[in-house]
């Protein structure tokens, strides 16, 4: 099976030779992937260099032109360091661009802080207008990729990384998927996170909503999903309580509870492997299985 | 928003202090709110294909420098993009007029700018653009400021075109010498370093401006950087 990263520059490769509006632009993170394609679309598939400002400039400078961007590289790159341009050679100018990452909160530990990108999606919060999505897995992530390059001129974040579930879920962009019912709460697990939080909820009398879009966040499904229970666990592979206003807001009107779960904000100084970063975080199966118990029982 | 069209393009060179006045209340304008004057009207009057009605064919022009903007805006009053008497309306609530430009309220502004170092990259992404909907005719031209070419960003945008031969890509930096550290043996010597045609000329000279704007630059980049009397002198 490929990974997520793998699916993308196959599938982006095959949509490059149907629209003539996709670029890609690169920052020599991912050249190799896209190398067919660059040799296929010499004008459509541009790589900067190491210049992430760049990136994200020339990305609004193509958009402004007519043409619908793809930029990418690791999360770290990608939001946090030119996270001016992504505000205003993006949102500011009026156009849109579809951000591709790899790399996310943790797929990388022995590289450390440097490569950890936790609080990219918070960041994008605190801007108007961006669908974000987080598959869980490469047959999600082709899906949800085609979709957003298919999206007209909005403006698109879709985070990539090694972290994955066994199986696909039938995901729709905007919709959050029931994959279990229950009478005593709602866990919400959203992208990779699923494959932990179902095997931490294995006897749990809980509804499991799955996420593979974030933003725009599924309200409805979610307050179809609480009944008259709202008691509500996010499970995010991403900062901690980054969906809990979108959580809150969603159930404004009625008596809640919402607990977020996610990477923790300080920094972790250890190296290793994904498995044992989740581990540290109370994010396997064992660690939530406690949270999430002790918070609804 | 202004329908252009029914505007007459009534204004020329002698006409610019008064629109500026406009905005401003002051027909003696200081070094600084004049400084991109000259530069602007020449681009505008002599070099750029653009009008008001011309859609994706167009020259590019886009202001990195968003700071000061009254003399871009008398010359889009000029131009025929905006009506003067919009101009009295300058900074105030529901005007179209920031002391930013946005190219959301303004006709003929390719880009909202203010903050620093954005209209470089953004110009490079816009000639690939261009280039990759085989669109050769357009030129692409942006304004920047001595200060501003501090900006990181900047040097990696005029690394990139110059090693990738943009040469549908301009810039004028208007050297005042507002710089705090400035740049020894010139700006133009940055951009030459990295492969582009540059040129160094008296910003208040029209005719010198024109014939380093329409200089022939065969596979480079093209920088034209406009000399104006000192901001704070």
């Amino acid at each position: 099976m490929d990974t997520m990263r793998e699916r993308f520059f196959a599938v982006t490769t095959e949509l490059l030779d149907h629209d003539p509006r996709l670029a890609v632009v690169l920052a020599d993170i991912s050249t190799d992937g896209f190398a067919p394609a660059a040799r296929r679309h010499p004008d459509r598939v541009v790589n900067v260099g190491i210049r992430e400002q760049l990136l994200i400039g020339a990305t609004g400078g193509l958009a402004l032109a007519g043409m619908r961007p793809i930029a990418h590289t690791f999360a770290s790159f990608l939001i946090e360091r030119p996270f001016e341009q992504v505000k205003l050679d993006l949102g500011h100018q009026g156009v849109g661009a579809v951000l591709v990452s790899a790399a996310g909160s943790y797929d990388w530990p022995a590289g450390g802080r440097t490569h950890m990108a936790p609080g990219d999606v918070a960041l994008l919060d605190t801007l108007p207008g961006w669908t974000v999505h987080v598959p869980g897995h490469p047959d999600e992530a082709e899906t949800l990729l085609r979709h957003a390059a298919a999206d007209g001129d909005s403006k698109v974040y879709v985070r990539l990384s090694a972290h994955r579930n066994d199986a696909a879920q039938p995901v729709e962009p905007g919709r959050f998927v029931t994959v279990r019912q229950g009478r005593r709460g709602v866990v919400l697990a959203v992208g990779p996170m699923l494959d932990a939080v179902l095997a931490a909820t294995e006897g749990l009398d809980v509804t499991v909503l799955y996420a593979a879009t974030v933003r725009p966040f599924d309200a409805a499904g979610l307050r179809a999903a609480v009944g008259d229970h709202a008691d509500v666990v996010l499970v995010e592979p991403y900062l901690a309580g980054t969906s809990g206003n979108a959580a809150h807001e969603a159930l404004a009107d009625l008596p809640h509870r919402v607990l977020g779960l996610g990477v923790p904000r300080e920094e972790h100084r250890h190296y290793g492997s994904i498995a044992e970063h989740l581990a540290a975080y109370g994010l396997d199966a064992s660690g939530l299985h406690e949270r999430i118990a002790s918070y609804l029982w | 928003m202004t329908t252009a069209a029914i505007i007459p393009q009534e204004y020329g060179f002698r006409d610019l202090p008064h629109l500026m006045a406009l905005m401003t209340g002051d027909e003696k304008h200081g070094p600084a709110a004049t400084s991109t004057l000259d530069a602007l009207w020449v681009l505008y009057d002599r070099v750029l294909r653009v009008s008001p009605a011309m859609a994706g064919d167009r020259d590019r022009f886009l202001l990195s420098k968003g700071h000061g903007p009254m003399a871009y805006y008398a010359v889009l009053a000029a131009k025929g993009f905006l009506a003067a008497d919009v101009l009295p309306s300058f900074g105030s609530y529901d005007s179209p007029l920031g002391h930013h430009p946005d190219r959301l309220l303004v006709p003929g502004v390719e880009i909202g700018s203010g903050s620093l170092g954005h209209g470089l990259p953004l110009a490079v992404g816009t000639a690939l653009g261009l280039r990759a909907q085989g669109l050769t005719n357009p030129a692409v031209w942006v304004l920047i400021g001595d200060a501003e070419f501090d900006e990181g960003s900047n040097h990696e945008a005029l690394a990139f075109a110059g090693a990738y031969g943009l040469d549908r890509l301009h810039v004028v930096a208007i050297d005042n010498s507002s710089a705090t550290h400035g740049w020894r043996g010139g700006i133009a010597t940055r951009f030459e370093a990295e492969g582009w045609s540059a040129v160094t000329v008296d910003g208040r000279d029209h005719e010198a401006l024109y014939e380093a704007y329409t200089a022939p630059h065969p596979g480079r980049p093209h920088a034209v950087v406009a000399r104006v009397e000192p901001k704070n002198s």
